[in-house]
Parts: structure tokens; C-alpha cells; sequence
């Protein structure tokens, strides 16, 4: 089970990445960014799933006194909460950066915009 | 064709470091010391059921302050990029076709709908899985839903800086009154810890997630504004 979902965010971090690498268009560049960007987020949740335990919520399914042995490591997920988050903000604030790249040239071809590249 | 080469040969080393990673993982058994500490210590101390939120909220309640900040910088940077243009955008705008009955009808069942659920979501972010930004989120996207029905529709800036700028000073006043009448900088046993589980428990939580969600789903439905009103075509 934690195998398939680090699998499945391992490959979701390496196709993120060819295609920010290979793609010439600024907009699928952020969309393969933001598919990175998931993947690493199921890859730091599956690294503190632990088989047979339950959310880390205390209620019915899980009494007090046996928190500690019924529960899933619960920092993992307070952290990709925040990078969820952060991760929405950093895409926006590409798409408005794209915008404006699209405002001075009419064109988001990546190869087009050389001012910086030696 | 190098240049596809150095990709696949860069991507080639990064998978097989995974796969390394993942042949050396074995999963734990038990908790690691920090979980522990916090699944053990959570019910009496902040008096929280959902220990991510004790740990969002309470003890690391500084780092959420940071979030917030940098989550309302980039609100503010995307404001602040995008408003040059919008001069000349405004003289461009052109009649936009109807956007047709089901989805001006339906928005309008389901806009209150959404903001309701979203409310509740962060209301009850120490009980259940949800919290302050997961339910700004949502009322986030009733923002959307009113923008796809009438992209040309004009949503108050000042009311979405003042609800913003509102719930972050009081979240932030919330957290120095902490220091005064409990342990320290935003700690939650100002008001009665109360039962575990119940609405009014775990002292401030619900009072500071209802803050971040108010002040997250402003910054996100200011940048969601932003971005719909440069749109010059």
C-alpha cells in the first residue's frame, strides 16, 4: 500500500519534470511544475502512513488511552497541509508572471525570451 | 537533441535515487518520538481531537503565522503585478456571450451552499479533517463559480483587503493576548480547554482557525479577482 502511493508520487515527480524540462509553452511548464509538486506532496504523506491505523483524529474509532498505538504519524501531514498551500501560492504567482511575459512579448515560447541565457 | 539527451539522463539518475530510496524503505511500526509526543500529550494540553490541528494551530502556531504572511505577500505581489495593465484592459473589455441558464441558475443555488460548507469545514477544524484553509479554500472557489457565471462582475476590493487585513490582526492580537494570560505566543488555554469533542473546546482554536480561514479565503479569492479582471481579450 505505501509502496504504491510512493510509487505512484515518485513517477508523478519525474513526469512533472520532463515536462517542465522539455515543454517550449511557459503554461505547461506550471502545470507540469504543480504535477511535481503533487507528487512530492504523496510521497511525504505516504512516508508517515503506517499499516493498520487510522487518522490522526481522537474520537469513537480511537480511544484516548491507546492513541499512541492506533495512529498514523500525524506531522507529515500538518507539514504537506502548509506546503499545499504554499504550493497554490507559488502557482499563481507563475501564472501572473506568465501574464506578464505574454503582456511584453504576445508570445509564452520559453526559447523566445533570451535576455538571461549565456 | 543533447539537450533531450542531458533530460533523460538527469531524469534517468533521479528515478533510480528513488528507486533506492524505496527498496531501502521500510515503513514504521510505531510512532517516532515527536509523534508520540504529540498523540500522548495532545488531549490534555490543547484539548484538540484532531491532533494536525493542535499541531498546525498551537505548537507550530508561529510557522502558520508565516504561512499566512507568505501566503498574503504572494496575494499582494500578484495585486500589485497585475494592476499595471489593467488600465488599458478596462477599455478593451468587449461583450461577453450569456453564460447560459444552467450555470446562472445553478450558481445561484450553490454559491450559498458552498460558502455555507466552507464556513463549516473551518468552524469545526479541531473535530474533523478540515481547518482554516482547507475552508478558505472552499469559499475560495464559490468565488470562482460567481466568476465563470459572470466573468465581468465586479467584487469590492476594500471589503476583500478589510476582511483580510481584519482577521490577520486579530489572529496576531489573538496570539500576543496568549502571552499575557496563558504560557505564551499563541497559546490556545486563554478560554477553557472545555470537553474533548464538542464544539467550544480546545480554548482558542476554533476562534484562530476561523480567522485563518476568513483571512485564507480572501487572499485566495483576491488573487482569483486579480487574475479574472487583466483578462483584456
Amino acid at each position: 500500500m505505501v509502496q504504491i502511493a510512493m510509487a505512484t508520487g515518485f513517477i508523478l515527480i519525474l513526469m512533472g519534470l520532463y515536462g517542465a524540462l522539455t515543454n517550449q509553452n511557459i503554461l505547461r511548464i506550471i502545470v507540469s511544475f504543480s504535477i511535481a509538486n503533487t507528487g512530492v506532496n504523496i510521497v511525504l504523506v505516504s512516508i508517515g502512513y503506517m499499516h493498520g491505523r487510522t487518522a490522526p483524529i481522537l474520537n469513537e474509532a480511537v480511544p484516548l488511552a491507546q492513541a499512541t498505538a492506533r495512529i498514523i504519524d500525524p506531522v507529515p501531514q500538518a507539514l504537506v497541509l502548509t506546503a499545499i498551500v504554499i504550493g497554490l501560492g507559488i502557482t499563481t504567482l507563475m501564472l501572473a508572471f506568465a501574464y506578464k511575459l505574454y503582456e511584453r512579448k504576445g508570445t509564452l515560447d520559453i526559447s523566445k525570451f533570451s535576455e538571461l541565457k549565456w | 537533441m543533447i539537450k533531450r539527451a542531458m533530460v533523460f539522463l538527469f531524469l534517468l539518475g533521479l528515478g533510480s535515487l528513488f528507486i533506492v530510496f524505496m527498496q531501502e524503505y521500510t515503513p514504521d511500526t510505531e510512532l517516532n518520538q515527536t509523534g508520540r509526543y504529540y498523540a500522548e500529550h495532545t488531549a490534555q494540553d490543547i484539548g484538540a481531537a484532531n491532533i494536525v490541528t493542535a499541531i498546525i494551530v498551537t505548537y507550530r502556531g508561529l510557522d502558520t503565522i508565516g504561512e499566512v504572511t507568505v501566503l498574503f505577500l504572494t496575494a499582494a505581489i500578484v495585486g500589485m503585478l497585475l494592476s499595471r495593465g489593467s488600465h488599458k484592459g478596462k477599455s478593451l473589455q468587449r461583450e461577453l456571450p450569456q453564460s447560459g441558464e444552467l450555470l446562472t441558475t445553478g450558481s445561484y443555488l450553490l454559491v450559498p451552499l458552498i460558502l455555507l460548507l466552507g464556513a463549516y469545514v473551518f468552524i469545526n477544524g479541531h473535530l474533523t479533517p478540515g481547518g482554516g484553509f482547507q475552508g478558505g479554500a472552499i469559499i475560495a472557489s464559490a468565488i470562482l463559480l460567481m466568476l465563470l457565471t459572470d466573468p465581468l462582475r465586479h467584487f469590492s476590493h476594500q471589503l476583500i483587503t478589510i476582511i483580510e487585513s481584519v482577521s490577520g490582526l486579530l489572529f496576531v492580537s489573538i496570539g500576543v493576548l496568549g502571552l499575557f494570560y496563558a504560557g505564551g505566543f499563541l497559546d490556545n488555554r486563554i478560554l477553557p480547554l472545555g470537553e474533548l469533542g464538542s464544539l467550544f473546546s480546545a480554548g482558542v482554536i476554533p476562534i484562530i482557525y476561523s480567522l485563518i480561514g476568513l483571512k485564507v479565503g480572501a487572499e485566495f479569492s483576491s488573487m482569483l479577482v486579480n487574475l479574472s479582471e487583466t483578462e483584456d481579450s
